[in-house]
């Protein structure tokens, strides 16, 4: 059996979560047994979503205060395991994977690979999987030894696609009685993204650098990701000016993403910048430096002056849009 | 209150990577090596802001590693660590090394446990949310700032479409992210001090429960990367988007 951690956000089931449903049916027609999806607080039509993308049992949990510490949900997960006999558990490398995978990892001695981009290979008893190192310029297969293996997989490695599945849904009640957390909420923040998609799950973007001169001119790259349905992003620099908000920064020292398209504007393409965005699927550069970096790791290149090119792709883009429609 | 600030020693960021040995270790012919940069710029930077806040009395650095590392545990010396200890031991993987860190911190009774978000070489933000677990500690996952406050801890982190604010009690783990401190360079007196500052050297414990690494590296591969730019005027446009939809397939 195979379990799979998923979360519902914003009143849906998060993208990382359908795809690691995907990903561990995958996994499951390669060892054989089903796969159940563990869930908190999910309703009828997030049940539906589960099952097609390849759940086919889920357990459905009905607690309020699992979000509040990753310590509680880790021994959710860990009764869930008892309960399915889960010999393999997969979760997304985001926020609370990389919080609770490691903690399960360690309190079942059972090896992890974080950030898998790939299904395993199955030799044996070991699973051989493969993950970026070295910030994206380097691939590593590692190999886990241990009977239980938990895998975290890298979002946007794979597309979903929706099947007819329909999952059997239990009510799963973890006892959560003997786990005391140490950890009180004291305030929430939302980061202000003004209805875009948020950038980890996002699969279009569009990102500016320090060539857009300051914050005032910003609106024609606001623009440009409005016309596409794009969420902005940023280098570090601007982040750093109060230029743009600080959840914006993408590169090495802020968010990794993989969108199957990143337009990069005014932005020279320093190594730390590429280590968060060199996974995107297509990249497409706007910078009037010829000798600049990033033309030589992107898939498309616009020699020219962004304050000129960037309402040209624009008109571009809706001229597209309105003729598809 | 102690901290324990846990250091990797990694290739510097704009390094050319390559493999050796059948593409099965990572070549470090000619490569230069810093403490991965959260673990310094934010973990170790706050935790000697809080030492130097009268809120903690000793912060000690922790290495896994060979004795090739011992010149960047100096460096963290001479940013003004006091001490330092490595586990000899070339960590095999996550685990182990995290197992490692755990048995440090409670037979010496270090109360809070300091990671960097992630390592640059492996990227697998895994080993604080391990020793969290091995220890049953509380986490905090990418923490953008850390105080100390009656004893208690306020931390604010990366939450999913934001950041939150929490109360947690010692000890704990955390594992600290950009805004948490700024970068400090080291002073010529911090690098002479640093010559004769303590550094320890233990031996790898046992786990009696794993008898082997629950993880390894079978094989490297270099990406390939982009090969070739398709470069277009800025009269070319809708060029561009017909492109990225025909040939890219991303619109
Ligand atoms: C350890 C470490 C971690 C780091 N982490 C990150 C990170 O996570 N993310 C990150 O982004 N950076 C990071 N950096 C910083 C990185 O090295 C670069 O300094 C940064 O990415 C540069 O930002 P930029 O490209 O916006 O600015 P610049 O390097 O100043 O580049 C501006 C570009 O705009 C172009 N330009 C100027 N005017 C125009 C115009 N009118 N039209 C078109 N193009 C124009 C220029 O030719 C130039 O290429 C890190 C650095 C270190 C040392
Ligand atoms: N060999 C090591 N010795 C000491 N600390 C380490 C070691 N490897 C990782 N760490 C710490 O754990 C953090 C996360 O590492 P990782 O899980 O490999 O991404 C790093 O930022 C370090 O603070």
């Amino acid at each position: 059996m195979v379990l799979v951690y998923t979360e519902i956000n914003k009143n849906r089931v998060k993208k990382s979560s359908l795809e690691c449903v995907q990903y561990a049916s995958k996994i499951a027609a390669l060892t054989g047994g089903g796969v159940t999806a563990l869930v908190n607080q999910a309703s009828a039509e997030h049940l539906e979503e589960l099952g097609k993308a390849g759940a086919t049992a889920i357990l459905n949990m009905n607690n309020e205060s699992l979000n509040a510490d990753h310590m509680l949900s880790c021994a959710a997960v860990e009764q869930a395991v008892k309960q399915c006999g889960a010999k393999v558990i997969v979760f997304a490398f985001d926020i609370a994977g990389k919080a609770i995978a490691p903690r399960l990892s360690a309190r079942l001695k059972a090896g992890l690979v974080a950030g898998a981009i790939d299904y395993p290979v199955v030799n044996g008893s070991t699973f051989e999987v493969k993950k970026n190192v070295f910030s994206g310029k380097a691939n590593a297969i590692y190999t886990i030894h241990s009977e239980v293996k938990i895998i975290s997989l890298l979002p946007n490695s794979f597309p979903v696609v929706l099947g007819e599945n329909k999952a059997t849904i239990q009510d799963f009640q973890p006892d959560l009685s003997a786990v005391k957390s140490r950890i009180t909420i004291k305030e929430t923040k939302s980061n202000a993204t003004g209805g875009m998609v948020p950038l980890p799950e996002a699969e279009l973007v569009v990102s500016a650098g320090r060539g857009m001169k300051g914050p005032e001119n910003w609106g024609m790259i606001e623009e440009l990701a409005n016309s596409l349905g794009a969420t902005t992003a940023c280098s570090r620099p601007v982040a750093d000016l109060h230029w743009r908000p600080h959840h914006e920064h993408v590169g090495q020292t802020g968010v990794a993403i993989r969108p199957n398209l990143y337009i990069a504007v005014g932005i020279s393409g320093a190594i730390q910048h590429l280590a968060g965005v060199n996974g995107s699927k297509t990249i497409v550069v706007i910078n009037n430096d010829k000798e600049a970096p990033f033309f030589k790791s992107a898939d498309y290149g616009i020699l020219g002056d962004a304050f000129t090119v960037i309402p040209k792709l624009t008109e571009a883009i809706k001229k597209f849009k309105a003729n598809q429609n | 209150m102690k901290i324990l600030v846990a250091i990797s020693n990694v290739p510097d960021t704009t390094t050319k990577i390559q493999f050796s040995d059948n593409n099965t270790k990572f070549n470090a012919a000619g490569v230069t090596f810093i403490i991965n940069p959260y673990d310094e710029w934010y973990a170790l930077v706050r935790a000697l802001e809080l030492k130097e806040a009268n809120l903690a009395e000793k912060v000690t650095l922790i290495h896994v590693g060979l004795p090739d590392g011992d010149a960047t545990i100096r460096k963290g010396l001479a940013l003004g660590a006091d001490d330092a200890v490595r586990i000899d031991a070339e960590g095999p993987d996550s685990f182990f090394v995290a197992d490692q860190i755990a048995a440090y911190a409670k037979e010496k009774g270090y109360e809070l446990i300091l990671t960097g978000k992630e390592t640059i070489n492996y990227n697998g933000s895994s080993v604080a949310g391990m020793i969290a677990g091995v220890l049953d500690y509380p986490l905090i996952s990418l923490a953008t700032k850390l105080d100390i406050a009656g004893g208690k801890l306020t931390a604010e982190h990366d939450v999913d479409g934001g950041s939150r604010v929490v109360e947690c009690e010692l000890p704990a783990v955390i594992s600290c992210a950009k805004g948490m401190a700024e970068q400090r360079i080291p002073n010529m007196r911090g690098i002479m001090a640093a010559r004769t500052k303590p550094l320890e050297v233990v031996k790898p414990i046992n786990s009696p429960e794993v008898s082997g690494p629950l993880t390894s590296v079978k094989s490297f591969d270099l990406n390939p990367g982009r090969t070739s730019c398709k470069m277009l005027g800025e009269d070319q446009m809708d060029e561009l988007v017909k492109l990225l939809h025909t040939e890219a397939k991303v619109i």
